[in-house]
């Protein structure tokens, strides 16, 4: 058997010893192999095209027929419907990305993960952009979708900044969600609850449905905290340019340093509590194995 | 087969000294032991009462040498095995694999060696089998191409073609650990560390991994692998040395033949004859014969002209005289069986009873909760593991 008699290295300590061009491509190559069940799970499992994009589109609707019947300033069916397509991504961080390292270990995953030589933290980095991917391809349809319907027009003059905005947002979205990973996995099922409790008010706060701005102190203390307010505003700045948009809110220019500020916060967070989860789990035996 | 039930009370097992053999001479070369461990301990510090998995255990493995770590349940196997894969730290002691620190060395340690468990269920369903091993490949830093080469490789090695572009969901319990086994293979590991990697398949699954995990080591010299077991016969078919554990401690260390010596310093003997004139005292004036005395009726009705004879000699080199002696009293041999004490025999001398005894601790598996769950802090197990902690501080 070919496969048996494979001996790539000399000896124990020659396999040991990685360069750090080596160390670099398998954290890279890592990237890649967990994305892939996430990228190959959408082609496969087909039901999100229902769940995902059909009962976003609904929840979208329903607001703006609300506006409709308010008759809200037309802009804000525009507002809704950006709103609508970002709600894939931030339903992607707190259920799925939040989640997930909580999941591997009840599969017996994150066990593997840490057994492995390469750096877990790019383990976490495979699972988000396999779930940005994921949620590009919903929060598009879904933008396409109800733009065609609602007959929604955007007004873009700066999409070099629209692009570095939105690019930005999911940095900073998954960073938080890497963030909030290692949370989930050191609470385990109260991170749950706390999920469930916090749905409602985040997406309130965030301002999905409408400019966060309406909300005043609150709305500006949402667009220093949490990525997908600040972002959603600035793109909305950006996406209806011309608008005249409620007082109080920073221009776009100032959001992309918060999202960059976020970004490295959130990130740095993410590395440093992964690091302290390893150390943890070391320690006291009680992270990488299902039924501690 | 003879029984050897002396019993040891766990009281003294303390003062047992702990056997260090150091494992034979595999590697010509100085190259530094697969697993070196001095002192090894290991406690949970759990709710009510800290649980001591491992006791203090030296443990010295030669590269190249398939080493069995026997236990029952909850003898330590599982947290020793994690302390050497670097998943877990020791509370104190040292250990290195190949000269790396399991303590600062991890990232080292993690490019030489891999690990299956028995009853895994790693990975995700909806990937093929196939993907499933590619995606765990990039985690050791294969190229893309060359991954999915390996892949292919380690698939038909296993016997899992017909089964590679199937869904891991799919599989069934045996092609699932053949699949676990490629994975652990990927990187070609030094050591290969296997928990209890035939756990729960049926007996022709589990010939079949134990079948490939022999391929593999023999396929190349130098190959460690370390294997934990509650199953005797699978470590004596398995391996060179075994440590048998239980409550932390290494009770014994030694091949298998020489764990059986311990309980069976004799050679023992069942003969069936045509006829014995002057019955068994005849046998016994020989010298070098221990004793020699009339045999029970094995299985079905015995020939009324039969003569069974149990017989115990010092070395196996007086059975010569014997056969001559009796060929001269003009007695035909039928029948002649030399008798082995099993592994269970030698972990029953240690530890005053069997495996599948059950006692203080004989429900407490080391690969269940010590004594908490993340949604559950008490439990059956928890109250097992209390009487865990009770005996070791019985030790202590």
């Amino acid at each position: 058997m070919a496969a048996f008699v494979y001996r790539p290295t000399a000896s124990p300590q020659e396999a040991a010893n990685w360069s750090p061009r080596q160390v670099l491509e398998t954290d890279l190559r890592t990237i890649g192999g967990r994305a892939y069940p996430r990228v190959t799970g959408m082609m496969r499992e087909k039901s999100w095209l229902f769940f995902e994009i059909l009962l976003p589109f609904l929840a979208t609707s329903a607001f703006v027929f609300v506006y409709r019947a308010l008759e809200a300033p037309p802009e804000y069916i525009g507002f809704v419907v950006l709103g609508g397509a970002m709600t894939a991504f931030w339903l992607n961080v707190i259920w799925m990305m939040a989640s997930q390292l909580y999941w591997e270990k009840s599969q017996g995953n994150l066990e593997l993960y840490f057994a492995a030589p390469m750096s877990i933290t790019m383990v976490l980095f495979g699972m988000a952009l396999g779930g940005i991917v994921m949620s590009s391809t919903r929060a598009v349809v879904v933008l396409i979708v109800a733009t065609t319907v609602f007959g929604v027009t955007f007004s873009v003059e700066q999409w070099g900044l629209l692009i570095a905005v939105f690019v930005l947002t999911l940095a900073a979205l998954y960073g938080f969600g890497m963030v909030l990973a290692s949370l989930f996995l050191m609470w385990g099922r109260e991170a749950f609850h706390m999920t469930q409790l916090f749905t409602e008010p985040v997406y309130f706060v965030s301002g999905l449905n409408f400019p966060v701005a309406r909300l005043g102190f609150v709305g500006a203390l949402a667009i220093g905290t949490i990525p997908l307010a600040v972002g959603l505003d600035a793109m909305r700045q950006l996406a209806f340019a011309g608008v005249e948009f409620p007082v109080g809110t920073p221009p776009p220019e100032v959001e992309v340093l918060i999202l960059v500020a976020m970004t490295v916060v959130f990130l740095a967070i993410a590395r440093w509590t992964l690091a302290v989860l390893e150390r943890m789990a070391r320690r006291e035996g009680r992270l990488s194995v299902r039924w501690q | 087969m003879p029984a050897f039930h002396v019993s040891v009370p766990d009281a003294i097992l303390p003062f047992l000294p702990t056997p260090t053999i150091p494992g034979p001479a595999m590697s010509t070369s100085a190259e530094p032991p697969a697993i070196e461990a001095r002192g090894l301990e290991r406690v949970y510090n759990v709710k009510p009462a800290p649980v001591t998995a491992l006791a203090g255990i030296d443990l010295d493995v030669a590269p190249g040498e398939f080493f069995g770590i026997l236990g029952p349940n909850g003898a330590g196997k599982t947290t020793l095995i994690k302390i050497l894969t670097t998943l877990l730290l020791p509370t104190a002691g040292t250990a290195r694999i190949f000269g790396f620190d399991v303590a600062h060395d991890v990232k080292k340690i993690r490019r030489i060696m891999n690990m299956v468990a028995g009853g895994e269920q790693s990975g995700y369903g909806i990937l093929t089998a196939r993907e499933q091993l590619w995606m765990f490949s990039q985690f050791y830093g294969l190229p893309r191409k060359d991954g999915w080469r390996r892949v292919d490789e380690l698939i038909e090695a296993v016997g899992l073609t017909e089964q590679a572009l199937q869904r891991v969901s799919t599989l069934s319990t045996g092609q699932r650990q053949k699949m676990n086994f490629a994975r652990g293979l990927l990187n070609d590991p030094w050591i290969f560390f296997l928990d209890e990697p035939t756990l729960g398949l049926d007996v022709a699954a589990a010939r079949s991994v134990r079948e490939l995990i022999v391929a593999w080591k023999a396929a190349v010299p130098g190959r460690t692998v370390t294997l934990t077991t509650h199953y005797m016969a699978e470590a004596d078919e398995l391996c060179d040395r075994i440590a048998i554990v239980d409550h932390g401690r290494i009770l014994a260390i030694g091949t298998p033949a020489e764990l059986k010596h311990r309980v069976q310093r004799e050679s023992i003997f069942r003969i069936e004859l045509d006829r014995l004139h002057g019955g068994t005292a005849t046998l016994d004036r020989i010298p070098g014969v221990v004793s020699a005395a009339p045999a029970a009726a094995e299985g079905g009705p015995v020939d009324r002209q039969t003569v069974a004879v149990n017989l115990v000699l010092e070395t196996d080199a007086i059975l010569g005289s014997v056969v001559a002696a009796l060929s001269a009293r003009g007695s035909n041999i039928l029948a002649l069986r030399k008798s082995e004490p099993s592994l269970e025999d030698v972990f029953v001398e240690l530890v005053g009873r069997g495996f599948d005894d059950t006692d203080d601790d004989g429900q407490n598996d080391d690969r269940s909760p010590p004594a908490r769950r993340d949604d559950d802090a008490d439990g059956p197990a928890a109250a097992g593991d209390r009487a865990d902690a009770e005996t070791e501080a019985e030790y202590a």
